[in-house]
């Protein structure tokens, strides 16, 4: 194979697919997505919750510990979800390339892109 | 024995019977993809032709992934533990997201390139040995054989309870619906089915939990009761000293939220879909659904708590609480969501283990010339779905000692043979056969140890250890011994 390689951490000489950096990125952010999530539970519920019954405030009947972590963690994630998935997902197709369209995808990516 | 409730049976029948149109149906589909050689209608059986579109996706990943346990044992444990096993059902919640946007597109890309129709034979092509081939298949074999089995059961106990048909015939009704629908109808028969079962889970859930808030006389008057009944009601620590600690209750974010990549009948789905605009639905849809099922199946369990006491068996809260509340007919209907819910789980389950037989042992080892011949193979699948079918009711008709260990066992199982196989294989170019084998040794090994003689290491649930070190057993492997071919590499990496 005579190209250039396109990756330039490619040791070997092939043409790395080019939808794979778009591909990592997204596993990334829901990677990140999904610890935040973690956090927020934990810090919430167990926060709030580890104080003595009695002292409990609530909200919409529910404790606020468990309101706050499950409840509004829920609905606060699923628009973090929706959030994600609309500014940082990118469409692309998912077929086998040639290296002409693996080549026509880099140049539309690098002119319509950014 | 008691009379049969016709009432709340009929629903249930009628039920049952859309799900065997739905299979012919699907049945109709494959037997055009059956004019194709053996490879194509292999495609079509495990994959659907890969056209599932977003919200198809969404369903079909929900209600695999909700099973007994969230419908059935989940709401049982809240019963008892109150608010707290709600807030530990909560680490699910990345479920809909985060399976799909890490497996993502790339998952998706790479099946494509080399055509794989099940997890095992992603595993085959990637690390080219038939040790990790057969490790594999034979996890998946045992490990859900048994899983099945116990959704079997709660099904079962689930139509006695509720409509007074006795377990054999309830096993028998559940179980024959199951096998047939499965190998008439292959993947999309499965999907649709899914689909349907999805919105039935949804429906029920939303019905079930209304009618509870109502009954109990609103949150803020449940939630007062629930203390009453015992502070630990509503507290993140639950009634007994000592069981839900800290550390163990996260540990269920690995379990069954992070982890559950390694799931097979999960990955299989998303290997499935049509497109990316597909992919970015599913995302969304999913996590809506799965959330809110979540959340209100456990939060009703929590709140009958309030409304009916003294329930001994946790299977059994779902139910009675049904059929107190709801009048027959109605309670049938109702009780079609944790059906089904128990339904889309055993049927997915049941095309991975027919997947694992026909796809990765007999047409790789024993028969390879099958591959291109689509009627021997389409009588083969129909006859292990019979086959398996027969097994597993046998299993569930006098559950054995060893099965219902197996089962505890199951999900964690799957999860040290797969997880870390399928992500480093698709996201780190290092990754090798040797260290692939030694991270499903290790995960399954230590899981074991750990579950037999070390209960919640430093406080944390066995899997979290078990995944650890398998993951170690991994990297270290792979680094010490020869990197993967540039076959490989180039097969995966390249255009």
């Amino acid at each position: 194979m005579d190209d250039k390689s396109l990756d330039s951490n490619n040791k070997r000489k092939f043409i790395e697919d080019p939808r794979y950096k778009q591909c990592n990125k997204e596993a990334i952010y829901g990677v990140i997505l999904g610890l935040i999530n973690m956090a927020w539970w934990y810090i919430f519920g167990y926060g709030l919750g580890s104080k003595p019954v009695e002292e409990y405030s609530y909200i919409l009947g529910f404790p606020s510990w468990f309101f706050i972590s499950s409840i509004l963690g829920a609905v606060v994630f699923t628009i973090l979800t929706f959030i994600m998935v609309n500014k940082l997902f990118v469409d692309m197709p998912l077929d086998k390339m040639t290296k002409e369209e693996a080549e026509e995808y880099i140049m539309a990516n690098e002119k319509g892109g950014k | 024995m008691e009379a049969v409730n016709w009432g709340t049976l009929i629903p249930i029948i009628i039920y049952f019977a859309l799900m065997y149109l739905i299979g012919i149906y699907a049945a109709k589909l494959l037997s055009t993809a059956k004019s194709a050689d053996g490879e194509g209608y292999m495609d079509e059986y495990m994959t659907g032709g890969r056209s599932t579109g977003g919200f198809v996706l969404a369903m079909t990943l929900v209600a695999t992934y909700l099973s007994a346990g969230s419908f059935i044992g989940g709401p049982g444990t809240a019963y008892t533990h109150g608010l707290a096993w709600v807030f530990l059902a909560m680490a699910q919640m990345p479920t809909g997201y985060y399976t799909l946007a890490v497996l993502g597109k790339k998952f998706a890309i790479v099946s494509r390139k080399i055509e794989a129709n099940t997890i095992t034979d992603f595993l085959r092509e990637r690390y080219r040995s038939d040790a990790v081939v057969i490790v594999a298949s034979l996890s998946i074999i045992f490990f859900l054989i048994a899983a099945m089995s116990a959704q079997w059961v709660g099904a079962a106990r689930l139509l006695q309870g509720s409509t007074g048909i006795s377990y054999r015939t309830g096993l028998l009704f559940f179980g024959i619906t199951v096998v047939v629908h499965t190998a008439i109808g292959g993947y999309r028969g499965v999907v649709l089915n899914d689909t349907l079962q999805g919105i039935v889970m949804s429906i029920s859930t939303l019905v079930i939990f209304i009618a509870v808030v109502v009954k109990g006389g609103g949150v803020s008057n449940i939630i007062q009761n629930m203390k009453a009944i015992d502070p630990g009601m509503i507290t993140p620590y639950g009634v007994q000293e000592g069981f839900m600690t800290k550390t163990w209750v996260t540990s269920f974010w690995v379990l069954v939220g992070f982890a559950t990549i390694g799931l097979p009948s999960v990955s299989q789905r998303a290997m499935s879909y049509k497109d990316t605009k597909s992919l970015n639905q599913g995302i969304k849809v999913g996590t809506i659904v799965s959330i809110a099922i979540l959340l209100g199946m456990h939060l009703v369990g929590a709140f009958g708590s309030t409304l009916v006491s003294g329930i001994e068996s946790g299977d059994l809260v779902l139910p009675t609480l049904v059929s107190q509340i709801f009048p027959s007919v109605i309670a049938g209907i109702v009780l079609a969501g944790p059906l089904a819910a128990v339904m889309s789980t055993v049927d997915s389950q049941l095309l991975v283990v027919i997947g694992a037989i026909v796809n990765d042992l007999i047409i790789n080892y024993l028969k390879p010339e099958l591959s291109k011949n689509s009627k021997a193979v389409s009588r083969r699948t129909t006859g292990w779905a019979i086959i398996l079918g027969i097994i597993i009711f046998i299993l569930s008709m006098n559950p054995p000692e060893l099965m219902v260990w197996l089962n505890l066992f199951a999900t964690a199982g799957q999860l040290s043979t797969f997880l870390w196989p399928t992500i480093l294989g698709l996201y780190w170019k290092k990754a090798n056969k040797q260290g692939a084998l030694a991270s499903m040794v290790a995960g399954i090994g230590s899981y074991i140890y750990f579950d037999y003689f070390l209960p919640r290491p430093l406080g944390l649930h066995a899997i979290v250890p078990a995944l650890t070190l398998s993951l170690i057993a991994f990297v270290i492997v792979s680094n010490i011994t020869e990197e993967p071919s540039d076959e490989i590499i180039e097969l995966f990496w390249g255009v």
